[in-house]
């Protein structure tokens, strides 16, 4: 198991630490739920130090991000950050990333990836760049810490920690400047439907960054979360997970994520997707379902319409924010109706379930 | 922490015998592990349990687990209260946390004394 800089420090402060895509991560620090309350009225803090973090530079750096990923990377502004997915040749999803464009004074590119597909992206991003004469990869994830800040307080917080004037860094924007100590990086980004920052220091600057945004935040209540209460707030927030609404199995369309895909370019896995396009796309949905049962439907129970099998639930979890239980399921299209009553299996039981939009919660801007 | 009255299965149950009579529930390094419940599943009374097998399942924000039987026997009583109020699991799961009494006709080959299952725990953690 890897560990990251900050998992000493985790054990020290009783968190609880579970295997996690390879890593050894805090699942937990005081409980899932209370933690999920926290980000969505306070501020939460996270290490992301297992996420996969590569730069890509040279003079090719461009038009290599255009055949590796999804999104348009030549329309990603200095400072911009983009959604996106790396694709096999049928289409199917390896994994969903971001790619990040320097800022002004800057050049290149930083490409964030999921800690549990790193080293298939790592192998795919280098087997590409093989095709072009100037890209060079620089495998960050060891040199530089990864930790968030989300929850409405977050800018309040994180502005005590840096010199980049926040309000001027918009949602999926990046700025570098001094974080914490010394010099770093910070985006307005997150995984829980909530304002927020994640931060990008060296590996010695994370203990002494964690330590003082503990302390500075406190006052506004914010508390150290771990990988479950993420979890509970991105299902929340409608946002994928690979490994449960998009995988091997699925192409983006298939996940909804047409937002992430841009035709723009001729990117590894395009002409699978005009196929897929040109058939009269996907044939099934992912949608949102809530039950007022007080089982929670999970990972691989089957759902049903009556006595039909018709999907798998992808993710599911209790709902703090909701106060119900939340699933996501792929279904066929005519099971996507917002409102459709469905059923999901509890190991030979079958509770009620219903048809909703996602996301199940949006923060008021 | 663990109580010398009663026996314990490896999987985190209790039991307490008082003439005839089983009281079942669960310790709290069970209920700290499991954290955030959501939902409890107890058998109805006239239910017969046996030793070793699931009479009940417990579910947190993370996953669903068994209850498993310390006794072979039938359930006399059940904590009715108990799946509407889990807050009591954290607060005493050791006697207002209860869950089932049993008329018992045998007993797991697999209890622990208090101290065994202490060590167990330890171990563990």
């Amino acid at each position: 198991m890897k560990e990251t800089v900050l998992k000493r420090l985790h054990e020290s402060l009783g968190a609880r630490l579970v295997p996690f895509g390879g890593w050894t991560m805090p699942v937990q620090y005081s409980g899932i739920l209370e933690e999920a309350r926290a980000v969505r009225s306070a501020a939460g803090l996270f290490d992301l130090g297992h996420m996969g973090r590569v730069s890509v530079l040279g003079r090719d750096a461009e038009a290599y991000l255009q055949r590796l990923q999804t999104n348009d990377a030549a329309a990603i502004a200095p400072g911009r950050i983009r959604y996106a997915m790396l694709l096999d040749d049928q289409g199917r999803t390896q994994d969903d990333i971001l790619v990040y464009r320097e800022p002004e004074g800057h050049t290149g590119f930083l490409v964030v990836v999921n800690a549990g597909n790193a080293e298939r992206d790592f192998a795919i991003m280098h087997r590409v760049a093989a095709d072009f004469d100037d890209v060079q990869l620089v495998d960050r994830s060891t040199e530089l810490a990864m930790i968030a800040v989300q929850g409405p307080r977050s800018e309040a917080i994180v502005q005590r920690v840096t010199d980049v004037d926040l309000r001027t860094v918009r949602y999926y924007g990046w700025a570098r400047g001094r974080v914490g100590d010394t010099p770093g990086a910070l985006s307005r980004t997150g995984y829980t439907g909530e304002d927020g920052f994640e931060l990008y220091v060296p590996a010695a600057q994370a203990e002494g960054l964690w330590r003082r945004l503990t302390e500075l935040g406190a006052g506004d209540g914010l508390i150290p979360c771990g990988l479950g209460s993420r979890d509970v707030l991105r299902l929340e927030a409608g946002m994928p997970l690979y490994g449960h609404e998009i995988d091997e199995q699925t192409t983006p369309l298939d996940a909804g994520l047409d937002f992430g895909v841009k035709f723009t370019h001729d990117f590894i896995g395009r002409a699978a997707l005009e196929r897929q396009l040109a058939a009269g796309g996907p044939q099934t949905r992912l949608v949102g379902l809530t039950t007022d049962s007080r089982r929670v439907p999970r990972q691989g129970y089957s759902v049903w319409s009556g006595d039909r099998e018709i999907g798998r639930i992808c993710s599911g979890t209790a709902s703090p924010t909701l106060g119900t239980n939340i699933a996501t399921a792929h279904v066929p299209v005519e099971f996507a109706e917002p409102g459709t009553e469905l059923q999901f299996d509890v190991r030979g039981s079958r509770e009620p379930a219903r048809v909703v939009t996602l996301p199940f919660y949006k923060r008021a801007r | 922490m663990t109580k010398d009255d009663r026996k314990y299965l490896p999987t985190h149950e209790w039991c307490r015998i008082q003439d005839g009579i089983a009281t079942i529930g669960i310790t709290d390094f069970a209920v700290q592990s499991l954290s955030d419940l959501v939902f409890l599943d107890l058998p109805p009374i006239g239910t017969r349990i046996s030793a070793d097998d699931a009479f009940g399942e417990i579910e947190s924000v993370k996953a669903v687990s068994d209850i498993v039987a310390p006794v072979s026997g039938e359930v006399v009583e059940v904590n009715e209260a108990l799946p509407d109020d889990l807050d009591v699991l954290k607060t005493d799961p050791w006697d207002a946390g209860w869950m089932v009494k049993v008329k018992v006709t045998g007993e797991s080959g697999n209890l622990l004394d208090a101290a065994s299952y202490q060590r167990q725990v330890e171990a563990h953690e």
